[in-house]
């Protein structure tokens, strides 16, 4: 039985295609879950969720348009984090019904421009629920680019996070510029949306930022240990869905974001026969 | 040289005027409470002094080589995320400046949270603390953000009469072992006028600034104090 799964796999990874969306899955999986964090913590989920959509309106228009699909959907996904982040800091304006307002107009926009153009609907299938045969060798070393600057900045800048992620008020007395760490959380996760969404799919891609986060929420106690317990999580549950879905011919992004459940309803298991324990 | 000046500083909150022209000097090793009413502009107030809002008119100059970043600040408590993971020593080590930890910084968050008597739950969860705990650990967040000046919001409110007492008791230790001017922001009249050597008192109608037996004398003092009483 071992030895079945285990040819299965190291055929699995003989395809070109299959190694490509492993590494930027990965990559992609390590950024959101470090972003995520804080984004879950400051109550910011609904962001990722906007620009997974805004995402994948920019992506259809690229493509109808005969376009580069990452110069188009980049400049256009981090306006939109810049804008959200706007909306959602302003109470008064209702910023969570205009993020859901921005992400029903892109998703709308992005079906009839894609109906328009030559697109089937294996097509949008494939925007909203990803696909493995999407990455090009150019999206390796992108993904590879982008992880280098989300983790060197993260780690740069980690306690300034955690400072501002826990309490805004305290962080501008001492100076910091909270409106500067905001704006670099918003463009790192556009980032990293736009990079992980044709792997992962427009609907699922905010899974890879909400779940980790969670998840180790359950056991860990401090920023620390959240923060490398996502990390790892996501990461490792990225490799399951990848392998589950090339064992038992499911979709990727759906089978990542299982593993994502499994791993949760483990972990939120634990934590609660710890507590009454 | 005064660590802060206000001159004829008027400041506003959404753009009403609600502190005018206010004359103030805190000098090095004062101890002085604010108190008044609410909606006097005692939080406004803290706000312009921390630099997180410009005066609309006047001016705030800092002195004595204090800088607007290095005042140690307890923000007016708030509910915490019941969830949010932080632990004890995570939280106070977020007041020190800088990028990274070095041996010095760990050693300040040492420091402090000793002298708060918080250094055996370093390690705890900061969520699962009670609120004088989390006042503590938060007042030693300040304390490793400034060598001169605390500013402290309402830093009783919500806790029980023991856990306020031996508040009170911390922030003189500070005031007197640790040289630190302080500055408070407190509903509570009684205990403002028992530890600051200085009273300044908001107002709508006109502040007062002096000493507390020339405040418990002044017409605004007895007003406030009588109503006080009478409450009780």
């Amino acid at each position: 039985m071992n030895n079945e799964v285990f040819a299965l796999l190291s055929k699995m990874f003989s395809y070109h295609f299959m190694v490509r969306a492993a590494v930027v899955g990965v990559l992609v999986s390590l950024c959101a879950a470090l972003l995520g964090v804080s984004l879950v913590l400051k109550r910011y989920s609904m962001i990722g969720d906007g620009l997974s959509h805004v995402g994948f309106g920019a992506l259809a228009v690229a493509s109808a348009l005969g376009m580069a699909p990452l110069a188009v959907s980049i400049p256009v996904v981090m306006v939109a984090a810049v804008l959200l982040l706007r909306l959602s800091s302003r109470a008064k304006l209702k910023g969570d019904a205009l993020i859901a307002m921005i992400s029903a107009g892109s998703l709308a926009i992005g079906v009839i421009v894609l109906s328009l153009s030559s697109g089937t609907t294996g097509d949008v299938n494939n925007y909203l629920f990803g696909s493995v045969l999407a990455m090009t060798g150019e999206d390796v070393w992108l993904s590879v680019a982008l992880a280098a600057v989300v983790l060197v900045l993260f780690c740069v800048y980690y306690r300034k996070m955690f400072a501002v992620t826990f309490d805004e008020t305290f962080a501008r007395a001492t100076g910091e510029k909270v409106e500067a760490y905001h704006m670099l959380l918003a463009c790192l996760t556009a980032l990293t949306i736009v990079l992980g969404m044709r792997v992962m799919g427009a609907m699922l891609i905010s899974s890879l930022i909400i779940f980790p986060a969670l998840t180790a929420m359950r056991l860990c106690r401090s920023f620390r240990s959240v923060t490398i317990c996502a990390a790892i999580l996501s990461v490792v549950c990225f490799m399951l869905g990848l392998c589950g879905s090339y064992l038992l011919d499911t979709p990727t992004g759906a089978s990542v974001v299982v593993a994502n459940i499994v791993a949760f309803l483990v972990f939120w298991l634990i934590g609660r026969i710890r507590e009454r324990g | 040289m005064s660590l802060i000046t206000c001159e004829k500083a008027t400041f506003a909150y959404e753009g009403v005027p609600v502190v005018r022209d206010l004359d103030l000097q805190i000098e090095k090793g004062q101890y002085l409470c604010i108190v008044g009413e609410n909606g006097s502009g005692k939080s406004t107030l803290v706000k312009g002094l921390l630099g997180l809002l410009k005066p609309v008119s006047g001016k705030v100059t800092f002195g004595d080589g204090l800088r607007q970043t290095e005042i140690g600040y307890l923000p007016q408590r708030v509910e915490w995320q019941p969830d949010f993971p932080a632990s004890v020593w995570e939280v106070a080590s977020s007041g020190c400046h800088g990028l990274w930890m070095n041996s010095q910084r760990r050693q300040q968050v040492e420091e402090n949270l000793h002298l708060m008597g918080m250094e055996h739950l370093a390690k705890r969860s900061f969520a699962r603390l009670s609120g004088g705990q989390q006042q503590r650990v938060l007042l030693a967040r300040a304390l490793c953000a400034t060598r001169s000046l605390l500013l402290l919001d309402e830093p009783v409110a919500g806790l029980d009469p023991v856990v306020t007492r031996e508040m009170y008791d911390v922030i003189r230790m500070l005031h007197e072992q640790r040289d630190l001017t302080v500055v408070m922001i407190s509903h509570d009249i009684q205990a403002a006028t028992q530890e600051a050597d200085r009273i300044l008192h908001l107002s709508n109608t006109g502040s007062f600034y002096g000493t507390p037996f020339e405040y418990r004398h002044s017409p605004l003092g007895v007003a406030f104090f009588g109503g006080c009483c009478c409450h009780e």
